[in-house]
């Protein structure tokens, strides 16, 4: 017998349920209780950047809205930093910005909607810059293990991204750009099985 | 050596986005396979917290909602550490727990189960864990309740837990049973995770030790997050 391995194993995944907004956002689930809800607030009124609202809806695989789903954002700001120290240049990180938010969706209709700003361009390995773009983590009832995926904008240079590229289905791509309503107002929709279903990430 | 990517998630460790026998999981896992990435900045880091954040009061379930007196129901700490795969203490991080009353009936909209609500039972708490990975709450312990899944299945008590850990690939929501609990072997949602040592990994003893004599018995729940490998003999990741 060679020796044992001895790393732990990370503690299995199990859904978040139907109630997840008691723990995570109590004032959705009906009631009030700490003196702040943390993720509210992405980015603040002092942080720069150009101001972006983002709607949509996550649809299961009959295309019916997902009522129950909670999603989590984690963005760079408009310089491409993250506000976290294993930022190379998080010192220069814009101030009042979190980078990090929940939505919920409105229980009868399931839309959603986050305001924000749009992140710049982040470097990626060896290199290769990517485009701007969200990372979402997507958890609700029926969902075993959260999902993650990112949000791209149409309406930037996306050609280069070395995420984009690693999906070999081009047609695919698209699925992960968000589109464009108005000035600074985006759709991104999340299907998560069947036609036209979202990329989702392994990371 | 700085830490790089992380581990490889086990995912046959997890459970399946698909299982059948956990009925909503059906339409809502979906059915292309996922795309692995190699670890970028995007990955690498996640958002941070502080005592700003929170209040003292906020892992006190017990406490934290109580409108006119303490809440009914068994009286328990929960408590242990948050750990990486390394088993090196995961300081600082946010952990969240939320919960069903005694009765099992939970303080949401949506839950109309006919058991009865507590005035005085918010049934939420969070927390940071200490600069060795500690972390402890306070609560009353849940009831069982029926779900519509089968027509007579029951969820085992059980406690919500959401960890963040240092970045957004170790984001990870479970569930926390109780030791000695007959549902958990029947439970749906607990069988779709396919290696029984991997339930076991779930089920918190109780821990006679922590309880308070005459006050409150004590259960141990530790959660291991995703490890991170060192940069051996490799660039490292751009920028960093």
């Amino acid at each position: 017998m060679p020796q044992p391995l001895d790393y732990l194993k990370e503690t299995p995944s199990q859904t978040a349920g139907p109630y997840v907004h008691i723990g995570l956002a109590p004032g959705a689930a009906g009631f009030s209780i700490f003196r702040q809800e943390l993720g509210q607030v992405i980015a603040g009124p002092d942080t720069k950047g150009e101001r972006i609202r983002v709607e949509g809806v996550v649809l299961d695989g009959t295309g019916a809205p997902v009522k129950d789903v909670l999603l989590e954002v984690w963005q760079a700001d408009s310089a491409g930093i993250y506000p976290h120290p294993e930022d190379p240049r998080h010192a220069e990180c814009s101030a009042d910005f979190r980078g990090w938010g929940r939505i919920i969706t409105d229980f009868d209709s399931g839309q959603w909607m986050v305001e924000t700003v749009k992140p710049g361009s982040v470097m990626g390995r060896n290199g290769r810059r990517m485009a701007p773009h969200l990372n979402l983590w997507i958890v609700a009832r029926g969902i075993n293990l959260g999902l993650q995926t990112r949000m791209y904008f149409e309406d930037e240079d996306n050609a280069a991204d070395p995420v984009l590229n690693l999906i070999e289905q081009v047609d695919r791509r698209q699925t992960l750009l968000a589109r464009k309503l108005a000035p600074g107002h985006y759709r991104f929709d999340i299907r998560l099985q069947g036609e036209g279903e979202t990329v989702f990430l392994d990371v | 050596m700085k830490p790089a990517e992380f581990y490889q998630r086990d995912r046959l460790w997890h459970p399946p986005a698909l299982a059948q026998d956990y009925k909503t999981s059906v339409p809502r896992s979906p059915r292309l396979a996922l795309l692995s990435l190699e670890g970028s900045l995007s990955e690498i880091t996640g958002p941070t917290f502080g005592h700003n954040d929170i209040d003292p009061i906020d892992n006190d379930l017990i406490r934290n909602y109580a409108k006119t007196g303490d809440p009914v129901g068994e009286r328990i700490i929960v408590h242990g550490r948050v750990l990486d795969e390394n088993g090196r203490p995961v300081p600082k991080t946010l952990v969240e727990i939320w919960q069903a009353n005694a009765s099992g009936r939970y303080r949401h909209k949506k839950d109309g189960y006919l058991g009865a609500l507590d005035p005085n039972f918010g049934g939420c708490g969070r927390t940071l864990t200490d600069e060795n990975g500690y972390y402890y709450f306070r609560t009353v312990k849940p009831g069982a309740y029926p779900w519509r899944n089968w027509v007579n299945n029951w969820r085992p008590a059980h406690i919500h837990v959401s960890v963040f850990g240092s970045a957004f690939s170790q984001r990870l929501i479970t569930q926390m049973y109780f030791e000695g609990d007959p549902l958990i072997r029947q439970c749906p949602i607990v069988n779709t995770i396919p290696d029984p040592r991997a339930i076991d990994q779930l089920i918190a003893p109780l821990d006679m030790n922590a309880a308070i004599p005459l006050d409150c018995l004590a259960y141990k729940f530790d959660i291991v997050l995703r490890g991170r490998r060192s940069t051996l003999f490799e660039n490292r990741l751009e920028g960093n």
